[in-house]
């Protein structure tokens, strides 16, 4: 029984109804939801950005609101790929049950699973374009060919960071649990992680830290790009993300199977 | 020819055995009941026959198809109405059958065919656009049923259908499921409610503690496993006569201040009762109820 739970996710395209479902509740309330979504990121990357880039000279050789909106492209990316799947993939798992209803027509679990994976990779999506969209209305890109590199990494993101997400949604009792990865991860990355200021100004063990989480890489990969680079080490920091989107993607549907199906 | 067929099934959780060795099979056009109290082990029985949990042993064959490893394919021609409410809030009643249907990948011009026809079989049809949240909880259970047959299925699985819903909408919920089964169709369901076992089922189960302890339609059942006639003594007084009445009756149990005669000929106990001025009786024929009581047990079974 722990074997076949532990066996690898099934990939098919059966999750595209499950896809199109989430799109559909989603249209009805798209408003509401994309000014959710990118207020906070916005007024986060306007403010500070002019509010305290007015006090500093240039970090890393660039305006400071240009040096922060590419730390905002992923950080909203990651936030609303971690909202989705958090508190609507469990409303849809645990509250209401759509999962068990899908899961009685000729679906399995493994493609429940990765309709929602991709479902919360295409609304983080919808965060990061938004965000790159004000960043070419203020034109702060170097390069806007350059910068359309953007698209599939932040895809590729979206699906790390949901994949994390669903391991979160697979053990959580409650909603309230879901506080414990934003304490304890979320929050620690956004400031770990390069977003507000470059790494290399923490001390060095919290550099080192810094270099194993997900959210730098993703940093590291959208940076250069923005300022018009092709990024350094690109090949190992999408290993990276590709590696942490992959386990917890594993260990998410290892986790919904003991869950569900028992 | 046998739709569904199980044989030696076993579930264990950690240490306990939730079914313990079960066979079971229904045949194409009937409807089936699996009878037991709560914790019996109905519901993870359906689980297994539906493919979503795996047995720890035992075969099963739905469909002609292997389960749980051809599951998937069965499920195409299976409709499932569970326990719990798992309608999609945020949709309408009729966007609810058709985001259902495109799980069957069934065409959007079938689903346009079938929709509006499930409507009026759910008596919905003036709900169409109505948003679930809106409706009672007949027409919640009403909607799931409909939703069940959006890929036409051959075997309908009912967990506990009618659970929680006032009388007037129970029946309007047999009237339905009676249609279906008039129509040819399969059907299995558990329930813990004895009338509607007996309104519905051609065939019964009763399970316990993960075993079948009896078998056969509601009317053998009742002639096999108890007496005609039952006559329940209560009020003050009611104990003091139950010498009278174990000598009187078949059979008799006591419940609290409650006399349960079970009688053959009744005739000699009613004429003693009829004597007793202070005492409040009620004969009945016996029913499924009493037959299930007497199989497993009067204590409480949700502790």
């Amino acid at each position: 029984m722990i074997r076949a739970h532990l066996a690898p996710p099934r990939l098919s395209l059966r999750f595209i109804p499950v896809w199109r479902r989430n799109f559909l509740v989603w249209k009805k309330l798209a408003i509401p939801s994309i000014l959710g979504n990118l207020a906070d990121p916005m007024l986060y990357m306007l403010g500070l950005g002019y509010g305290l880039g007015s006090l500093l000279p240039q970090v890393n050789g660039v305006a400071y609101i240009t040096f922060l909106a590419a730390g905002t492209v992923c950080y909203s990316t990651m936030n609303s790929a971690t909202f989705e799947v958090l508190y609507s993939g469990f409303s849809r798992m645990h509250v209401q049950r759509t999962w068990e209803a899908i899961m009685n027509a000729p679906l399995l679990l493994d493609d429940v699973m990765l309709g929602e994976l991709a479902w919360g990779a295409s609304k983080s999506l919808l965060s990061g374009v938004a965000i790159l969209t004000v960043i070419w209305t203020l034109r702060l890109q170097a390069s806007f060919w350059m910068s359309l590199w953007v698209f599939p990494v932040v895809i590729l993101i979206g699906l790390t960071f949901s994949a994390m997400g669903l391991v979160m949604t697979a053990l959580s009792p409650s909603y309230d649990f879901f506080l414990y990865y934003f304490t304890l991860a979320v929050t620690p990355m956004v400031l770990l992680c390069g977003v507000f200021y470059p790494v290399s100004q923490l001390p060095g063990f919290l550099q080192a830290v810094s270099g194993w989480l997900p959210l730098t890489h993703a940093i590291d990969l959208v940076r250069p790009l923005i300022l018009g680079r092709l990024p350094a080490q690109a090949i190992a920091h999408l290993l990276a993300l590709a590696a942490w989107g992959s386990t917890s993607y594993w260990i998410a549907v290892t986790l919904t199977r003991r869950r569900l199906l028992k | 020819m046998a739709l569904l067929a199980a044989q030696g099934l076993v579930k264990r959780y950690g240490g306990s055995e939730v079914v313990r060795g079960l066979d079971l099979s229904i045949e194409t056009g009937e409807c089936l009941g699996l009878l037991g109290p709560n914790g019996a082990g109905k519901t993870t029985t359906l689980k297994m026959l539906l493919g979503l949990i795996e047995p720890d042993a035992g075969t099963i064959e739905c469909l002609g198809l292997p389960v749980p490893q051809a599951a998937r394919e069965a499920r195409v021609r299976i409709g499932v109405v569970p326990q719990m409410d798992s309608l999609d809030p945020d949709f309408s009643v009729a966007e609810n059958l058709q985001v259902y249907g495109r799980y069957f990948r069934l065409p959007e011009s079938v689903l346009q065919d079938r929709i509006p026809s499930l409507l009026d079989f759910a008596g919905l049809a003036s709900r169409a656009a109505n948003k679930v949240t809106t409706l009672s909880g007949g027409m919640k259970r009403r909607l799931t049923l409909a939703r069940a047959l959006i890929n036409d299925p051959d075997l309908i699985v009912l967990d506990e259908p009618t659970t929680g819903l006032d009388p007037q909408a129970r029946h309007v919920m047999w009237q339905g499921l009676r249609s279906l089964i008039a129509q040819g169709k399969t059907v299995l369901l558990t329930t813990h409610f004895m009338d509607e076992a007996e309104r519905l089922a051609d065939r019964l189960i009763v399970i316990d503690h993960g075993i079948k302890i009896a078998e056969g339609s509601p009317r053998e059942m009742i002639a096999q496993y108890i007496e005609p006639h039952v006559i329940e003594v209560f009020g003050e007084g009611a104990l003091a006569w139950k010498a009278e009445g174990l000598r009187l009756c078949t059979r008799l149990e006591t419940v609290g201040e409650t006399l349960f005669c079970y009688a053959v000929d009744e005739a000699p106990a009613l004429d003693s009762l009829k004597a007793q001025t202070g005492l409040r009786y009620l004969h009945r024929p016996s029913s499924l109820e009493d037959v299930f009581l007497k199989l497993t047990g009067r204590e409480l079974r949700d502790q």
